[in-house]
């Protein structure tokens, strides 16, 4: 298997800031790579650097076998990209803004395009003035999908889509897959990122502290579950994977590990469970309980932590 | 009124913090330069025998009335030595009043920095507001300023008030229009080159005007800046004219809440049409065509309409000059044809300024693009960088060469018809196109700050209105030579064009292109910014 993307001891800076500080990363063919990390962690500018839009100040990157600064010519027409912060003609309409960056991509699939607006339920009649986040989003994205680019660089492509856009969009990566293209997605929602990767990476303050399967990864994770139970049961804390218990009255919570499921379950059931409420873990738990800090207080001048911002329109 | 109007304080104090830098030095720029300009007067004309011949010159020169006005008594010292200031700075104070009332209405709105502050605790009309009290503000102290800048020369106290105070009234009644502009338009570029537009037309017709014989004609009347001449400072102080650009901000700030009122925050008056769900725009090549397009249409029929009025003035020159002294010196300078020339070829080379002035606009489009966010999505594409640069510097050198066309073809069709002398279009068409190369180094030198000092792409207009400066009031400083011919106006051929300008045409086409090449590299160098 070769290496699309491939970094190693990556630096940038801006000024006094060290957005990267010796960043590695390896993105294989064929796979979705989820690129996982808090805000101002360094996503955007890893992803600005791998599309040679901003220069290394160390270390080596290459994508497809090309040095993104050099080559943006040849390279970019086997790549698509989706901005994090789309910003679109106000003028100019949705429909026209994907046919001309599907035109300057060398072209895309007319047919695909209409299935993708369908999909999406996008009016590409209106004015980009009048698109909400959301709506910009997706021009970009369907403009992106529509071609036939072997590696798509996505940039936090859902951070303004509503649930159910959210699914149509997780079908379309299940299918860039299928056809053997390579995906790297950043995210800073674990659940999301878990959900569509075949492989992980981690980053925090411009390193990437974690990479590897999912499988792998999953010790880090753990669900938080909440539950009402007729009486409660004793020893709970003992069984393996399960941590943090809390009784308050019929009340009980604790944080289980993907092993420690199957048997809590079982004592609650036996317990005489009424409610049962269960979160996904949140990158802001596993940065707290492996790295001891804080996603917000993350070092090397890093922007602060903004989860749960939203914008519809 | 009072709940829409919540939070005017505090972005008013933000708003000057912003600007801090921006308003303090267009203060004392223009008073400094008010000041030096009397102080200069007061050296070049000591005596009264010698301010009537510089006066009656003044108003016998069409080129000169038409440019700046009317001097409107002979023995006054203070109105000779501020002729220049009257109209032609008046305008550029016109211009940079636009600039401040759009960054603070409809610019914020765009770049949507308004949405942000609206969340808070925030009238509808507070930003609005706000930008009326700034620009307003800016414009008194900068009026004030300049009176104590010019009353400090020994100049007449009142007559100097009375000069600032226009200054004033005339800096708030364009700030007035902007605002207006701004809630017609849907883009700060289209609010504000609506008011530049305004500010051309408003110049042109007090031009006309002024050269109706004798004096100024109702026209001069119908133009803000015309008001600011016939407030005759130091020339009778007609302190009632003042009272006409007040009356007009006082017209068009409630028609413009009013508007306000009845739109949605980032929206223009028009309602949203759908418009087409596939595009036709084949790459950055088009697309840069369609985002500078209504720009220079906008332009052309500006200039295709002042062309043909001051051509057609061609035949008017020479009638001016009728006492036998200024008959005289006409023999001298070589008959009514010089003359003639001498007044197409200053108005030609306004006309290459303006056409630099679009270039420069134009060529911006690259930085409002980078920091839209726009350029992101299309270097995202196959498109290179250079590519994308060569669009809209491209588009930007086509737009200024097919303006300086049009200037000469429509002040040589008009020339040709008040001379009955159809041989006036070729010449003066040629002399307005050898004013192209040095409107292309303008427009050169803001792509090379655009590759090396992004940042300070809006800094070119400053140094445009320096070259401007140097051109017009440099002699009258005592600028030095080398400093003089820095700027690439001083090289421009006028006409007649001979052979004998083709080297100085040669060599600005050299620097354009060793600009544009020190751009490129400075762009293909650095990172993408926002
Ligand atoms: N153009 C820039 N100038 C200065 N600092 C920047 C610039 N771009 C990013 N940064 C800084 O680099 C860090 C990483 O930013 P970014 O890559 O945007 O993070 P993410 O996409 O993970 O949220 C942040 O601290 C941010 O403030
Ligand atoms: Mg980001």
């Amino acid at each position: 298997m070769t290496n699309v993307v491939e970094m190693t001891g990556v630096v940038k800076r801006f000024g006094k800031v060290t957005a990267l500080d010796g960043l590695d990363l390896t993105v294989a063919q064929g796979e979705v790579h989820g690129f996982l990390g808090p805000n101002g962690a360094g996503k955007s500018t890893t992803l600005r650097l791998l599309l040679g839009m901003l220069r290394s100040d160390g270390g080596s990157l290459q994508v497809l076998g090309l040095d993104p600064w050099r080559n943006v010519a040849t390279l970019h027409r086997r790549l698509a990209y989706v901005p994090g912060d789309v910003a679109l003609w106000p003028n100019l309409t949705g429909g026209e803004v994907i046919d001309l960056l599907g035109r300057l991509q060398g072209g895309q699939d007319p047919a695909r395009r209409d299935d993708l607006l369908k999909m999406f339920d996008l009016d590409p009649t209106k004015k980009a003035r009048a698109y909400s986040k959301g709506n910009r989003q997706k021009v970009a994205l369907i403009a992106a999908l529509a071609t036939d680019a072997e590696v798509f660089l996505l940039d936090e492509p859902t951070s303004g889509l509503d649930p159910l856009m959210e699914d149509a969009f997780r079908g379309c990566v299940r299918e860039l897959r299928e056809q053997g293209r390579t995906v790297l997605l950043s995210s800073h929602i674990l659940s999301e990122a878990e959900a569509l990767s075949d492989r992980l990476s981690i980053i925090r303050a411009g390193k990437v502290v974690e990479t590897g399967p999912l499988q792998q990864l999953r010790h880090l994770t753990r669900t938080s579950v909440t539950a009402d139970v007729t009486t409660v049961p004793q020893g709970l804390e003992l069984l393996t994977g399960v941590h943090d218990v809390v009784v308050a009255g019929q009340r009980i919570s604790a944080q289980v590990e993907p092993s420690g499921l199957a048997p809590l379950m079982q004592a609650l059931t036996a317990a005489g469970l009424h409610t049962l409420t269960s979160q996904p873990p949140t990158l802001e738990d596993l940065f707290l309980r492996h790295y001891g800090t804080n996603t917000t207080k993350a070092p090397a001048g890093a922007a602060t932590s903004n989860p749960g911002h939203s914008n519809h329109g | 009124m009072g709940e829409t109007l919540a939070g005017t304080g505090t972005l008013v104090r933000l708003g000057l913090r912003r600007d801090r830098w921006l308003l303090s030095l267009w203060i004392l720029g223009f008073a400094a330069m008010a000041g030096s300009s009397a102080s200069a007067g007061a050296g070049l004309f000591p005596d009264v025998a010698s301010r009537i011949a510089a006066a009656e010159t003044i108003n016998a020169t069409a080129s000169m009335v038409a440019l700046f006005g009317r001097v409107y008594d002979p023995t006054s010292l203070g109105a000779l030595s501020m002729i220049k200031y009257t109209a032609f700075m008046t305008a550029v104070l016109a211009v940079l009043m636009v600039f401040v009332t759009i960054r603070h209405t409809r610019a914020d709105e765009e770049s949507g920095q308004l949405e942000l502050l609206s969340g808070g605790r925030l009238g509808r009309n507070a930003p609005l507001a706000a930008a009326l009290v700034i620009s307003f503000g800016a414009s008194l102290v900068l009026g004030l300023a300049s009176g104590g800048a010019l009353a400090a020369t020994g100049l007449p106290a009142a007559g100097s008030f009375a000069f600032g105070l226009g200054w004033a009234a005339t800096g708030m009644a364009f700030s007035a229009v902007a605002g207006l502009g701004a809630q017609l338009t849907t883009s700060a570029r289209a609010a504000t080159g609506l008011g530049v537009i305004v500010i051309a037309i408003t110049y042109v017709l007090r031009a006309v005007g002024d050269l109706a014989q004798p004096g100024p004609s109702a026209l001069s009347w119908l133009s803000p800046i015309g008001w600011n001449q016939q407030i005759r400072a130091y020339a009778g102080d007609n302190w009632w004219v003042l009272f006409l650009p007040l009356a007009l901000c006082a017209a068009l700030v409630p028609v413009t809440f009013f508007l306000r009122a009845r739109r949605d925050l980032g929206a223009g008056l028009g309602e949203q049409r759908p418009g087409p769900a596939h595009g036709s725009l084949q790459g950055v090549w088009d697309l840069a065509v369609r985002l500078q397009f209504r720009m220079l249409a906008a332009w052309a029929v500006a200039v295709v309409l002042f062309g043909v009025v001051i051509g057609s003035l061609a035949g008017n020159v020479s009638q001016f000059l009728t006492s036998p002294n200024s008959q005289d010196l006409m023999k001298k300078l070589g008959g009514a044809q010089a003359l003639t020339d001498a007044f197409m070829a200053a108005e030609i080379a306004i006309m290459g300024i303006l056409a630099a002035a679009y270039g420069l606009g134009a060529v911006n489009h690259l930085r409002s693009e980078e920091t839209a966010g726009h350029t992101e999505a299309l270097l995202g594409t196959a498109t290179t960088r250079a590519r994308w640069a060569t669009s809209h510097y491209v588009a930007a050198l086509g737009g200024v060469a097919l303006l300086m066309l049009l200037t000469g073809l429509s002040v040589g069709v008009g020339a040709g018809l008040a001379l009955h002398d159809g041989s006036q279009v070729g010449r003066i068409t040629l002399a307005s196109l050898a004013q192209i190369p040095a409107a292309w180094v303008i427009t050169s030198m803001a792509l090379a700050i655009f590759g090396w000092a992004p940042r300070l792409t809006t800094a070119v207009w400053g140094l445009l209105v320096v070259f401007i400066a140097l051109g017009e009031f440099g002699v009258l400083w005592n600028a030095p030579q080398w400093l003089m011919d820095l700027s690439p106006f001083q090289h421009s051929p006028l006409l007649p064009v001979g052979s004998g300008g083709v080297v100085s045409l040669v060599a600005l086409i050299v620097t354009a292109c060793v600009l544009a090449a020190l751009g490129y590299a400075g762009w293909s160098r650095r990172d993408l910014t926002a």
